[in-house]
């Protein structure tokens, strides 16, 4: 490899580290959002009873 | 009595007692003794012939390291099986003198197994001079006062006896770094200060943060 | 709150800098005299050791505010330092590895203090999250964590003398990596990057924190409402 595929390769991996990050914080996201959603029906529920 | 020898008469109490116990149960400090010994003698299978006597050196240091963690993993044991650590939580002895207790007690096993590890490394590697001994000392300071606390991190886990190398491994390889170059460089005195500095920090640190660890 | 509507614009402020450091480190920075292309890796590789060294000391700040003032939030903003650290400790040990092939040949070496100084530190930090995974959740959690996170900022120094003591006299020092000499436009190419650099830590942080207590808070949500 040449030297100037060398910093390409450094340069990349820096990219694809917080391209991951973001992929696992969406994830994240995703949980979240199914998570409230669950809470908001059980909110629901108890609105229509009480 | 001065709150001072108050104190010192605590710890020598919490460490008397540990001993004691051990005198009794004999099931740590046997184990310790014959695990360095065999550890030694495994090294020499593992080493090739016409290995440097520095190379024997640093494997001493890997069969201290990992009998004082065999030390360490049974130092809070009593407490955990008794239910005696709520007790010693309530007593009323400054926490950090607990800390200092236990520390007291593995030195003293760690030194036990030291007095029969460095005689058989002399005997089966080389010979060991007075520097390399006061490294030993040095080190095994540093190697139980910060493995009692991480000791008893790693009782408050799930995971306990796994969890105690991990924690311990990295904060002890200034101590081997000392302990080795103590033994086989001529500038041996300039890794004691190092050693003494180890001992210092982290001898404060963990006599200041013991009690955050233990309290529920 | 005002902090919670600067997040974004911290973010935006984030992506520029950051592409401007990208620009200025691959494009108009000369290139350097002695070791050629391959240097234009320092300019991000040193800023992110530097920001990996701010995380873990933030952390250690954390804990110790928690300590001392016992304010629960704390440990997740501890724990959440702490976890950047570690990426950007990780980054340093990829980038640095890079750079020793770049520049001497080889993948890793035992001679080049700050990669083995932060290979013993990535080791420490692993074990943080080893520890708090393996302890139930509650106030004891929190404060031995916090406990080892300044444990973990004593290691720094100490390891660091360690290391260099080591290198002396048991592995001999072959490699000499010296600070480069840098002219005006590279100074300022390394200045950008190392704001770009711990700019993006911070929004990492202020990201993950927001995920983390939103969990948090779920769950309370969750256990007030069964």
């Amino acid at each position: 490899m040449s030297q100037g595929q060398y910093v390409a390769l450094a340069y990349g991996v820096v990219f694809v580290f917080v391209l991951l990050w973001v992929a696992i914080i969406a994830t994240k996201l995703v949980r979240l959002e199914r998570e409230t959603g669950e809470l908001a029906e059980i909110a629901r529920g108890r609105g229509s009873d009480g | 009595m001065s709150a001072l020898t108050l104190y010192a008469s605590d710890v020598v109490a919490l460490a008397r007692k540990d001993l004691r116990l051990e005198l009794r149960a004999r099931d740590t400090l046997p184990a310790m003794l014959l695990f360095v010994l065999s550890t030694l003698v495994v090294f020499h299978f593992a080493l090739p012939t016409g290995t440097a006597d520095d190379a024997a050196f640093g494997l001493l240091w890997i069969a201290l390291v990992f009998t004082a963690l065999l030390g360490l993993a049974r130092a809070w044991a009593p407490e955990r099986e008794g239910g005696a650590l709520d007790g010693l939580v309530l007593a009323p002895c400054d926490r950090s003198a607990i800390w200092l207790g236990k520390t007291l007690a593995v030195l003293v096993f760690l030194t036990a197994a030291e007095l029969v590890a460095l005689p058989a490394f002399a005997l089966f590697f080389a010979p060991v001079d007075l520097v390399a001994v006061a490294g030993v000392v040095l080190a095994s300071i540093g190697i139980c006062a910060v493995g009692s606390l991480l000791a008893a991190m790693a009782a408050a886990s799930r995971g306990r006896e796994v969890i105690l190398p991990l924690l311990f491994l990295p904060l002890a390889i200034p101590l081997v770094v000392g302990g080795v170059g103590a033994g086989i460089s001529p500038q041996g005195a300039s890794y004691l200060t190092f050693l003494g500095l180890y001992d210092l920090v982290f001898a404060i640190l963990a006599w200041a943060t013991f009690e955050y660890v233990i309290t529920e | 709150m005002s902090s919670r509507n600067s997040l974004p614009l911290l973010a935006f402020t984030t992506t520029a800098v950051l592409g401007l450091a990208v620009v200025l480190a691959l494009l108009v920075a000369p290139e350097d005299v002695d070791q050629g292309v391959s240097q234009r890796i320092f300019y991000f590789h040193v800023p992110i050791a530097l920001t990996a060294y701010l995380c873990f000391g933030l952390g250690a700040w954390k804990a110790l505010r928690l300590l001392w003032v016992g304010d629960e939030r704390r440990d997740l903003e501890s724990y959440t330092w702490i976890h950047q650290g570690t990426i950007f400790g990780a980054l340093t040990l990829i980038t640095g590895s890079i750079w020793a092939k770049a520049s001497w040949g080889v993948w890793w070496s035992w001679g080049s203090n700050q990669l083995v100084l932060f290979l013993v530190l990535f080791l420490f930090y692993c074990a943080y999250f080893m520890l708090r995974f393996s302890i139930e959740e509650g106030a004891r959690r929190e404060r031995i964590c916090a406990v080892y996170a300044l444990f973990g900022v004593a290691l720094i120094p100490v390891s660091f003398f360690a290391i260099r003591l080591a290198s002396d006299f048991i592995h001999p020092t072959v490699f000499n990596r010296e600070g480069p000499q840098m002219t005006g436009t590279m100074f300022g190419a390394f200045l950008v990057c190392w704001a770009a650099v711990t700019l993006l830590a911070y929004v990492m942080y202020r990201v993950e924190l927001v995920g983390k207590r939103t969990d948090v808070n779920l769950r309370e949500l969750r256990e007030a409402l069964s």
